[in-house]
C-alpha cells in the first residue's frame, strides 16, 4: 500500500487515496497499522493532540482557579464558572453522594472540557496541520490525524476509564461481596438457576455501556471528519469549467454549513459523553 | 479504526487529567462560588434587615412626632387654663382688695363722722354753755347749773 501511495505522489492522489491517507494515523511503526488489533503500536498523533488539548484546557482552568475570587469575577473566570457550575449542577442531580462528587465532579468537568477541545480540532482546515507536518518532515506522505476523538483508541480509552471508575464505586459503595452478589442476583432475581443469566446480563450491560459510550463519540467525530474530507474533494476538483466552478462554490457553501453544524455536534458530543459518565457513575451508586 | 496501545495511554492520560482537575482546578473555584453565594445571601439579608430598620424608624419618628404634637397641645391647653385661672384669681383679689379698701374707707368715714359728731357735740355744748352763761350770768350761779349741763351733755 505504501508503494502505491508513493507512486500516487508523483501525480495528484485520487479521491480514495486522499481519504485513506487522511484517515491513517501517524504511529510508532511509521506505516499504517496492518492488523485490526495490535497493542505494540501507538498512535503518536492522537497522543500528542489529546495531551496537548488536555494540557491547554486544564492550564486555562488552572490559571483561573489560581486567581479565583469570590468577588466580582472577570470574564474568563465567569466563563469557567459557568461551565463548572453547569457540570456541578448535573452531577448533583445524578450522583447523590457528596463524597463521590468530590471526584466525579472534576472528572465530569475534565471530560467535558477535554472532549470539547479535542472535537474542536475538527474546525481547523483539514489539510493545514498535515501539510505543515509534511513540509516540516520533508516526507510528502507523512501521516497526521489531528482529531484525537476521531480515533477509536482515544474514545474507548476514556470510556474504559469511566468503566473503571464505575467498578471502583460499585465496590466502594456496595462492598466487594455486595457487588458480586448484585452481579449474580440482579436484574432477574435471586435464584440459583438465574445466577448465570443475571451474570451474563450484567456483563453484557457493562460491555454495551462502555463500547457504546466510546463508539458514540468516535462515530460522530469520525463521520464529521469524513464529511469534511468529501467536501474538501469538491474544492480540489475545481477547474476553469462550469462544473469546476460550481464544485468550488459547493465546497464553500457545504463547508460553511457543515462547519457551523459541527459546532453543535462538538459541544453536544462533549456534553453527552459527560452526562453518560455521570449517569454510569450514578448507577454504580444505586443498589438493585 | 484499528485498536492499539493508544487506548491504554489515553486511559492513563484520562486519569491524570481528572486527578489534576480534582486537585487544582475544582476545589478553589467551587469554594469561590460557594463564598460568593454566601456573600450574596448575606447581602440580601442585610438589605432586608435595613428595610425593616427603616420601616421601624419611620414608624418611631411618626410616633414621636405625634407625641410631640400631643404634648404641645396639652401644654398650650394647660397654659390657657392657667392664664384663665390667674385672671380669675386676680379678679378675685382685686375684688377683695377693693372691698377691703371700701370697708376701710367706710370705717374711716364712720370714725370721722363720730369724731365730727363729738366735735360738734363739744362745740354745741360749748356754744350752749356760752349761751347759757350769757343767759344765766345774770340770774343763775354757774356753779349750780354745771351739773345739769353735764347731764344734758351726756344725753346728747
Amino acid at each position: 500500500m505504501s508503494t502505491a501511495g508513493h507512486e500516487a505522489a508523483a501525480n495528484a492522489p485520487t479521491a480514495g487515496e486522499y481519504i485513506v491517507h487522511h484517515l491513517t494515523h501517524w504511529n510508532s511503526t511509521g506505516h499504517a497499522q496492518k492488523d485490526v488489533i495490535d497493542f505494540s503500536v501507538i498512535n503518536i498523533d492522537t497522543m500528542i493532540f489529546s495531551v496537548l488539548m488536555g494540557v491547554v484546557g486544564l492550564f486555562v482552568m488552572w490559571r483561573v482557579a489560581k486567581s479565583v475570587t469570590s468577588g466580582v469575577p472577570g470574564r474568563m473566570q465567569a466563563a469557567v464558572e459557568i461551565v463548572l457550575d453547569m457540570v456541578n449542577e448535573q452531577a448533583k442531580g445524578i450522583v447523590h453522594s457528596a463524597e463521590s462528587r468530590k471526584f466525579v465532579g472534576p472528572l465530569a468537568l475534565t471530560v467535558f472540557i477535554w472532549i470539547f477541545l479535542m472535537n474542536s480540532m475538527d474546525f481547523l482546515p483539514l489539510d493545514l496541520l498535515p501539510t505543515l507536518w509534511q513540509t516540516i518532515t520533508g516526507d510528502h506522505h507523512a501521516y497526521l490525524r489531528i482529531v484525537p476523538s476521531a480515533d477509536l483508541n482515544g474514545t474507548l480509552g476514556m470510556s474504559i476509564g469511566v468503566l473503571l471508575v464505575c467498578v471502583y464505586y460499585n465496590i466502594k459503595i456496595k462492598g466487594f461481596g455486595g457487588w458480586v452478589h448484585e452481579l449474580f442476583t440482579a436484574p432477574f432475581g435471586s435464584h440459583p438457576l438465574l445466577y448465570p443469566v443475571n451474570f451474563a446480563m450484567q456483563m453484557i450491560e457493562f460491555l454495551a455501556k462502555t463500547v457504546s459510550h466510546g463508539m458514540r463519540l468516535f462515530g460522530n467525530m469520525y463521520a464529521g471528519e469524513l464529511v469534511f474530507m468529501l467536501i474538501a474533494l469538491m474544492g480540489a476538483a475545481w477547474s476553469a469549467s462550469a462544473t469546476g466552478v460550481s464544485l468550488f462554490a459547493g465546497h464553500i457553501i457545504a463547508g460553511s454549513i457543515w462547519a457551523i453544524f459541527h459546532i453543535l455536534i462538538v459541544a453536544l458530543q462533549a456534553f453527552i459523553f459527560m452526562m453518560l459518565t455521570l449517569v454510569y457513575v450514578g448507577q454504580a451508586h444505586e443498589a438493585h | 479504526m484499528n485498536l492499539n496501545a493508544t487506548l491504554f495511554a489515553q486511559l492513563v492520560v484520562f486519569f491524570i487529567l481528572a486527578w489534576f482537575t480534582m486537585q487544582f482546578v475544582w476545589p478553589p473555584i467551587v469554594k469561590a462560588l460557594d463564598e460568593r453565594a454566601k456573600k450574596i445571601a448575606d447581602g440580601l439579608a442585610a438589605a432586608e434587615r435595613g428595610k425593616q430598620d427603616l420601616e421601624l424608624a419611620t414608624k418611631r419618628s411618626t410616633e414621636s412626632l405625634r407625641e410631640g404634637k400631643e404634648k404641645a397641645a396639652e401644654l398650650i391647653a394647660n397654659a390657657e387654663k392657667r392664664a384663665a385661672q390667674l385672671i380669675e384669681e386676680a379678679k378675685l383679689n382685686a375684688k377683695v382688695e377693693a372691698d377691703r379698701v371700701v370697708a376701710g374707707a367706710k370705717a374711716e368715714i364712720e370714725q370721722e363722722a363720730v369724731r365730727a359728731k363729738e366735735q360738734l357735740r363739744e362745740q354745741v355744748a360749748g356754744l350752749v354753755i356760752t349761751g347759757a352763761e350769757q343767759i344765766l350770768r345774770r340770774e343763775i350761779n354757774a356753779q349750780v347749773h354745771s351739773d345739769i349741763l353735764a347731764t344734758i351733755k351726756q344725753d346728747l
